[in-house]
């Protein structure tokens, strides 16, 4: 039995510190967001807040065009949920429920999407795009979204569904079900945690996505990450917007880990356990 | 028949998405690595071979831009490995509010590139960054340092958020791999009498290894790619300061219009980066 302060000191000591650095520069943002603009052009700038404000907030919602870019980015995150979840449960589910010629070689293929750096398809996409006029349309964003996160998603879910029972779809089967009801009357509604989970996921890495959304977009759809470097000037930053933008914009984040994460947490990093 | 028809027709319209825009665009950017097609001459686009490749491959700035990715990939994920590897080790530890902790360190995972980056130019700002102040108070640095301004500072700031951001992915997945080591194992490290020390080195690592190779690896392939941070902070300067080759494929395609040599600089990343894979799955089958 090891003495309490002992422990307080070998565990608590660094627990804190860890705390300190995963938190601290974060808040720090969030802080700084509430603080008056004469409080963030001050060098050097004190660490305590001269008064805490909304003006920040306020501004940046009612006097620039981020409400808009708010909206693009929910309409593009959950847009890419439902079309990434369409094309992704059925193609897990015929990985998990059937064996047929070739499927090993298409399971490899999803993964094999991963490997290639943006930077060799964005250019084409954006040509293909452009060809197709959909630039600077919340298609274009969506489907760059939903079939970039196809293969994690297709990967989680497949292993999720494997965990349900072969024997459910075949006893509602036989029951006289079909394979398109026993899928989504029998199996999804068992699947509806691992669903949800990759459904938070898909969000999360759309609103976070940024080289998409900044080779993609333009004038009419403009998703809040490549909103908030319109406050970076040529020769002037506004912090205290750039300090609001980017406390609104780490919302979903924060939120979604804190409440979510047991979920989260196992998908994100289950890949390179799983090796 | 039926049998068959089905399940392809369930993948049919993930294959069709991946086909359009990821295998076609592929294709692609290999017809134009070989061709020479630059943005203000759109009509003509002559076949040139291996040329681009050629010329890549005798610029400064190919190898420039390589050297810095090796010095961004094997300095950021060897420090984020290290800091992950500290906290796995420290979270797998029994205290209280342990699964708060765990899920408090992973926010910097979860936030998006551009707001790790916001945070971090921030907090480096010449003028009104507070590690800068904090550094001067304690007789770290004689001054205030302009961080991403200077060739020389510019690449450890970027790679300070990037640790920053990576160290939670680490944290997490090594302390899965470390939850999975029998327990057994440390009970008999113990009745032999092994210390502190020797249980990590001939307990934890070997049953920690398999986890840390594959985290490592992917971790590796995911910074070598990564250009987000990068574009946000510097936009790969000053200079070329910090113009990896990811960046360097995407800056000499889109602000130098050179469609062509961008696209041959981004197949060499791509070759270079599959021969890595190549090795770990050729050592793996070799060793499993």
């Amino acid at each position: 039995m090891a003495k309490p302060r002992y422990v307080a000191l070998t565990t608590g000591v660094p627990v804190f510190l860890l705390l300190c650095y995963a938190l601290l520069p974060w808040l720090w943002m969030v802080l700084s967001s509430f603080r008056p603009e004469s409080d963030l052009t001050q060098s050097p700038i004190a660490i305590m807040p001269s008064t805490l404000t909304l003006a920040n907030h306020i501004q940046l919602l009612a006097r620039t065009s981020f409400a808009s870019s708010l909206r693009d980015s929910i309409i593009v995150a959950s847009s890419s949920v439902v079309i990434g979840l369409a094309m992704a449960v059925p193609a897990a589910y015929a990985f998990s429920r059937f064996r047929f010629a070739g499927r090993r070689a298409l399971q490899i293929q999803f993964l094999v999407i991963n490997m290639f750096p943006v930077v060799m398809l964005i250019l084409p996409i954006f040509v293909i795009l452009r060809a197709l006029n959909l630039l600077d349309t919340y298609l274009a964003l969506i489907m760059g979204h939903a079939t970039f996160t196809l293969p994690f998603a297709i990967w989680m879910l497949t292993s999720y569904i494997n965990g349900i029972p072969q024997e459910l779809d075949q006893a509602s089967m036989l029951d006289g079900a079909t394979r398109l009801q026993a899928m989504l009357l029998v199996v999804l509604p068992l699947a509806a945690p691992g669903i949800v989970a990759v459904g938070l996921y898909l969000f999360l890495t759309s609103w976070n996505e940024y080289l998409f959304a900044l080779m993609l977009t333009g004038r009419n759809v403009r998703p809040v990450t490549v909103a908030l470097q319109m406050f970076i000037g040529e020769n002037q930053v506004s912090w205290g917007l750039l300090m609001a933008g980017g406390t609104v914009v780490s919302i979903p984040a924060t939120v979604f880990f804190l409440f979510a994460q047991k979920h989260l947490v196992g998908g994100l990093t289950g890949g390179a356990v799983k090796g | 028949m039926k049998r068959s028809a089905t399940p392809l027709l369930m993948l049919a319209p993930a294959l069709t998405a991946t086909g359009i825009l990821v295998f076609f665009p592929v294709l692609n950017t290999l017809w134009l690595s070989l061709h020479n097609v630059v943005l203000f001459r759109p009509k003509s686009q002559p076949f040139v071979g291996l040329a681009n490749y050629v010329e890549a491959l005798h610029s400064q700035a190919f190898w420039d831009s390589l050297g810095r990715s090796v010095v961004w990939v094997v300095g950021s994920v060897s420090l984020q490995f290290l800091i992950g590897l500290g906290v796995a080790l420290l979270l797998n530890r029994d205290f209280r509010m342990r699964g708060l902790v765990r899920a408090i360190i992973v926010v910097p995972w979860a936030l998006p590139s551009v707001i790790i980056g916001l945070v971090w130019t921030w907090m480096l700002d010449f003028n009104f960054g507070i590690l800068n102040q904090i550094g001067v108070a304690f007789g770290l640095l004689d001054e205030p340092v302009a961080w991403l301004a200077q060739s020389g500072t510019a690449m450890a700031a970027v790679m300070a958020a990037i640790v920053w951001q990576g160290f939670p992915f680490f944290a997490i997945t090594l302390l899965a791999g470390l939850q999975s080591i029998p327990h057994d194992l440390y009970e008999g490290a113990e009745i032999d009498g092994a210390n502190a020390w020797y249980t990590f080195v001939y307990v934890t690592v070997p049953g920690l290894l398999p986890v840390m190779v594959t985290a490592l690896l992917l971790r590796m392939i995911w910074v070598a790619n990564s250009l987000d941070l990068i574009l946000v902070m510097t936009g790969g300067g000053p200079g070329t300061s910090t113009q990896t080759l990811p960046l360097h494929a995407f800056l000499t395609a889109w602000s130098g219009g050179n469609y062509g040599s961008g696209a041959a600089l981004s197949t060499l990343l791509t070759l270079i980066l599959l021969s890595v894979i190549t090795i770990y799955v050729v050592r793996g089958q070799v060793d499993g």
